[in-house]
């Protein structure tokens, strides 16, 4: 009895543990991308963010002219075959400018969920493996960042030390990464008592071996999402800080830069606004999009999100019956 | 369930000590005075302001007198209104934030709650099919794009609505239009979520079989308890709300808190921030808790005193 209970648990664990973790997460990572890829929504936010990433990454090459070369015979022009978008109040292409501001945008929508996850994962990790102590210190320590308004607190940083693209990502990554950690602490205190990862440390596997090799691959998940909605946070945090006019300083284009300007043209140009407003919102949405899809993909135990929910399928299978017995 | 609950209660204040800590080291960081104008005062009246304000001592003597006053009550004088109390600016940009969130909550709730009943009840209908979108795209679109869209289209083209303003009703539209749109799609999603949920209980079946009419099953049956999620969901809209949104009420020229919290940094105003930045956590952290009792009173299942 004991001889098989054991037998069993070390060829699970030897399962485990033989494979490394790419091995492991092949089939799930391919059914978790398949499941991905048939979420309709995160699809279309997939394309936009790719052919977005594209242009940002070509901004040089796919412009029509630099982002703040000035044609001051056509201010405030609106759309034509010269200038796709117009031009704003200093002639500058508001095509040309969307690109580069794609550029700026993205990255500090990226860079800041790259941050986060950074923090979050190392205090998440080091409060659900550092014993007690260890734990209840990051975890108040988390509480007080988490209780700071994140708004306040990036605005004091940005009037401390300037803003630029760095600080930008580093003041908006350090009051986003709350979420992460608790997440992956809570995730951490409950995997800790799962059989796999007792069957490892039964078989000798140490601490680090655990946290790399067992641990981290079954975090991945929810934090690749959290980071998938953290990335239009950042984004909107972006174009309000440069709204309420503490953003980066002209004449970089970031989106909210392009915003703000637009927004003093609004009665004499207003496809300015509307272009800029509909670039800001799109890839806000898109991300969001993509992290529902992601939620859906990743998540195992929320079930995959069918045309018709659970409850319809139920619904539309009683009224056939009912039909059945009617006709019968 | 009392213990955790004071425990938590106990826990704001250490959480606010922090918050008020952090805020003030930083706040003196941020470089130029509160006296910085375009005219410089001549240094001999610059430094008699500062030792009436006891601006000329160490960040931590000023900090420790902040905290006794505070603990008294007093929230200290706005340098940028001519030493009007911090408590009275604060509560001229309360009252304004607090109508238009209570205001932007009304609609969310209304309409949220609204769309997601018919959507669960019409589903797979056109009209299901317009409030899910509306429920996706309102989601991930924020509050000042889409007030700046509104913007284009009711005053720049249409001249229906003023740019801005607070006072009358009309000033008050596009405002409430813009917070509660993203709170609305939230709140939809939910109630249709939790509607469906709601549909195939047996319940309601026995509601229909003892011969109820349709709108009382609705109503009394299925909403009621339809509405118990919805109800978490909310306490932290409402908190976001209420407490303003600095880029909404910036692109409104509404004199709410969050413009206070703006205008009192760039003036650096320093009673005035750390009034704000205290209201602020203050409220997060009520809401947090409110929001965390309703889930244990909602799912009993949910016990926050088993050990730890």
């Amino acid at each position: 009895m004991v001889e098989t209970a054991h037998g069993l648990v070390r060829s699970r664990a030897a399962a485990f543990d033989g494979a490394t973790a790419p091995r492991l997460g092949q089939g799930w990572w391919g059914s978790a991308l398949r499941r991905l890829l048939r979420h309709r929504a995160a699809v279309a936010g997939l394309i936009v963010i790719g052919v977005l990433g594209l242009m940002a990454l070509l901004a040089p090459w796919v412009d029509r002219q630099g982002p703040t070369s000035q044609q001051l015979d056509a201010t405030l022009s609106g759309p034509s075959a010269r200038f796709w978008l117009g031009t704003d109040q200093l002639g500058r292409d508001q095509y040309s400018r969307l690109v580069h501001g794609a550029r700026v945008s993205l990255t500090i929508g990226v860079l800041t969920q790259a941050v986060a996850v950074g923090l979050g994962l190392a205090v998440g990790m080091a409060a659900g493996l550092g014993g007690r102590r260890a734990d209840a210190l990051l975890m108040r320590l988390t509480d007080v960042a988490y209780a700071f308004p994140d708004l306040l607190m990036i605005i004091l940083l940005v009037s401390i030390f300037g803003a630029s693209v760095t600080m930008l990502v580093l003041a908006i990554g350090l009051v986003s990464w709350t979420t992460i950690a608790r997440l992956v602490r809570g995730q951490i205190l409950s995997l800790r008592e799962e059989e796999f990862v007792l069957a490892a440390r039964a078989l000798g596997a140490s601490r680090w071996r655990i946290a790399w090799h067992h641990l981290l691959p079954n975090l991945l998940g929810p934090v690749i999402i959290t980071a998938a909605f953290g990335v239009p946070a950042a984004i909107f945090a972006e174009a309000a800080l440069a709204f309420i006019g503490l953003g980066l300083p002209p004449p970089t284009p970031s989106w909210g830069r392009l915003v703000t300007d637009s927004f003093g043209a609004m009665f004499a140009a207003p496809h300015l606004v509307v272009t800029s407003c509909l670039a800001v919102a799109l890839t806000m949405m898109s991300f969001t999009f993509l992290g529902d899809g992601l939620r859906d993909a990743l998540d195992p135990r929320t079930p995959v999100r069918r045309p018709l929910p659970e409850a319809d399928l139920m619904e539309e299978g009683e009224r056939k019956a009912t039909q059945r017995r009617r006709a019968a | 369930m009392a213990a955790y609950l004071v425990r938590r209660i106990l826990w704001i204040g250490p959480v606010l000590f922090a918050v008020a800590l952090i805020t003030f080291v930083l706040m003196h960081q941020v470089p130029g005075g509160p006296w910085d104008r375009a005219k410089r005062l001549p240094p001999q009246a610059l430094e008699n302001v500062n030792l009436q304000y006891g601006l000329d001592q160490p960040v931590w003597e000023q900090f420790g007198r902040y905290l006794l006053d505070l603990a008294q009550g007093d929230l200290g004088a706005s340098f940028r209104s001519r030493n009007r109390p911090v408590a009275d600016v604060l509560a001229d940009g309360i009252r304004v934030s607090a109508t238009l969130g209570l205001l932007a909550l009304a609609v969310s709730v209304t309409v949220g709650v609204g769309l997601g009943v018919v959507s669960a009840l019409r589903r797979n209908t056109v009209l299901d099919y317009a409030a899910v979108a509306f429920a996706t795209v309102g989601a991930s679109v924020p509050s000042f794009i889409l007030g700046m869209l509104l913007l284009v289209l009711f005053t720049a083209r249409l001249h229906w609505l003023p740019s801005g303003g607070w006072g009358s009703p009309q000033q008050a539209v596009m405002p409430v239009a813009a917070l509660s749109a993203l709170p609305a799609a939230y709140i939809a999603r939910v109630t249709r979520a939790s509607m469906l949920d709601v549909l195939q209980q047996e319940y309601v079946r026995t509601a229909r079989a003892k011969g109820l009419r349709e709108r009382a099953v609705v109503l009394r049956h299925m909403l009621r308890n339809a509405l118990i999620p919805v109800l978490t969901v909310i306490g932290p809209v409402g908190a976001m709300l209420v407490t303003g949104s600095f880029v909404v009420e910036h692109l409104f020229a509404i004199p709410g808190i969050g413009r206070t919290f703006v205008n009192s940094i760039s003036a650096r105003d320093y009673g005035v921030i750390m009034g704000t930045t205290l209201f602020y956590t203050f409220v997060v952290a009520v809401a947090n808790l409110v929001v965390d009792a309703l889930y244990a009173v909602v799912d009993p299942r949910i016990r926050y005193e088993a050990h730890g």
